[in-house]
């Protein structure tokens, strides 16, 4: 009993990370609405950068800067890789919402649905 | 223990608001869930150790993000249509990956375990040579820009393409006349607070650029932080104050020169006879070396980043709502 429960505790950030990211696949690809989709992505990469910080951190540890009286620091690798991913997200979500104001521009619509219809129209 | 509630707890709610999100239909409702939602994750990032991390995430996600949301839902349209194919396929699809990547979870190191795979490579080598070596105590920051320069100037580099992106899809026209809602004219305290936390918000962003050698911060977070500083001042007063500040050929000079600040940093390496970005023979002293190279490539950075999510802003709202 006591195991299960060890696992449970030690693999509950990631099971919590799946959830997240299965949440943000389903808006992905379930909603036609083009600004919900690019929500449901920011949702999907933000529990990557949640997994990645949770497998850097060491129990017992601190932030790694370093400083007297600390002896036991969190892996600081992970944490570059996921500074420099934000704001890389933050550019790739400005480029698709970007497109989104031209398509809306262009079709009237942001719908999946709807852009699918009029491009078999024309 | 305390830090394990703290995290179970902050994760539970990251779920609650993920699940609220994905159900929602109202897309304003939702951006606003989506900045809490970074808000809460930039916390979790401060109970997992990572300072730098949280300080970008609260930034970017819970501040930048935030606005472009809602600039692109005021030009677009706020209420989402019911899909018209039932969601039972993409639900089947969902529950079977998760089943999937959880199975394989199974596998994976517990968390906090200090003998995990990912402790014993090469950041225990970071952390014991940073302090001689580079001379700087946060480790992130030495990592970001000496050990992992060949990354980081990618990334400036794919910011600098994501600006030119934007600038290419929405172009650019000056707004000559001081367009703004005339409600917000009438928000006394609005104004007031914006004109004196402006000041504060550019010094400190200054503070994040120098001493993030020393805590958490540096160019990224700088960057962000300067630009979100005059986006607020555009938000009180209109676009038009902001854009005789800093005109739009500035900016279009300022992406440039972060990323050329970066090269030149390189190149002037490889001059003096080392390798591209080899820090340490740009002064008589190697560690002092280290330091001048540090912080004038994350000056670089900060630069650039400004610039584009300047950028980018003036884009969004120069087209028709």
């Amino acid at each position: 009993m006591h195991d299960v429960m060890h696992g449970v505790l030690g693999l509950y950030n990631y099971w919590i990370v799946i959830i997240l990211m299965m949440t943000g696949f389903y808006t992905v690809i379930a909603r036609p609405n083009l600004v919900k989709k690019i929500i449901g992505l920011f949702i999907f990469q933000t529990s990557v950068f949640i997994l990645f910080i949770s497998m850097a951190k060491i129990e017992g540890g601190t932030a790694p800067i370093i400083s007297e009286g600390a002896r036991i620091y969190s892996n600081p690798l992970p944490h570059v890789l996921i500074l420099t991913a934000i704001v890389v997200s933050l550019a790739t979500t400005a480029l698709a919402l970007a497109l989104v104001i031209r398509i809306r521009e262009a079709y009237g619509t942001i719908n999946e649905d709807d852009i699918h219809v009029q491009d078999e129209e024309a | 223990m305390e830090e394990h509630l703290i995290n179970n707890v902050l994760l539970g709610l990251l779920m609650m608001t993920g699940f609220a999100i994905a159900r929602m239909r109202s897309l304003l409702a939702v951006t606003m869930l989506t900045s809490i939602y970074s808000l809460l994750s930039a916390s979790l990032f401060v109970v997992l150790d990572a300072v730098d991390v949280a300080l970008t995430e609260a930034a970017i996600g819970a501040g930048i993000s935030t606005i472009l949301l809602l600039a692109t839902v005021a030009r677009t349209t706020d209420e989402e249509k019911a899909p018209r194919h039932t969601p039972l396929l993409p639900l089947f699809v969902v529950v079977a990956t998760g089943a999937a990547l959880i199975y394989g979870t199974l596998d994976m190191p517990h968390y906090g375990d200090p003998m995990a795979p990912i402790h014993l490579h090469v950041a225990p080598t970071y952390l014991h040579v940073t302090p001689e070596e580079i001379g700087v105590p946060n480790v992130v920051t030495s990592v970001l820009a000496s050990f992992r320069g060949y990354d980081t100037l990618g990334e400036v580099t794919v910011i600098f393409t994501a600006g030119a992106g934007v600038l290419a899809l929405l172009g650019y026209r000056t707004r000559r006349r001081n367009s703004q809602n005339p409600e917000i004219r009438k928000m006394v305290v609005l104004r007031v607070i914006t004109k004196l936390f402006f000041p504060l918000i550019l010094l400190f962003a200054l503070y994040v650029q120098f001493h993030g050698d020393y805590g958490p911060g540096g160019g990224f977070q700088a960057g962000v932080i300067f630009a979100t500083g005059f986006i607020l001042y555009a938000l009180a007063y209109g676009i038009g104050n902001v854009q005789r500040i800093i005109p739009y050929g500035k900016l279009r000079i300022m992406m440039a020169a972060g990323l050329l600040i970066y090269i030149g940093v390189g190149i002037e390496s490889m001059l003096l006879g080392g390798k591209f970005l080899e820090y340490r023979i740009l002064a008589d002293d190697p560690v002092t070396g280290q330091q001048l190279g540090i912080m004038l490539i994350e000056l670089g950075v900060g630069i650039t980043v400004a610039a584009v999510i300047l950028i980018i802003y003036y884009g969004f709202v120069s087209r028709k709502h």
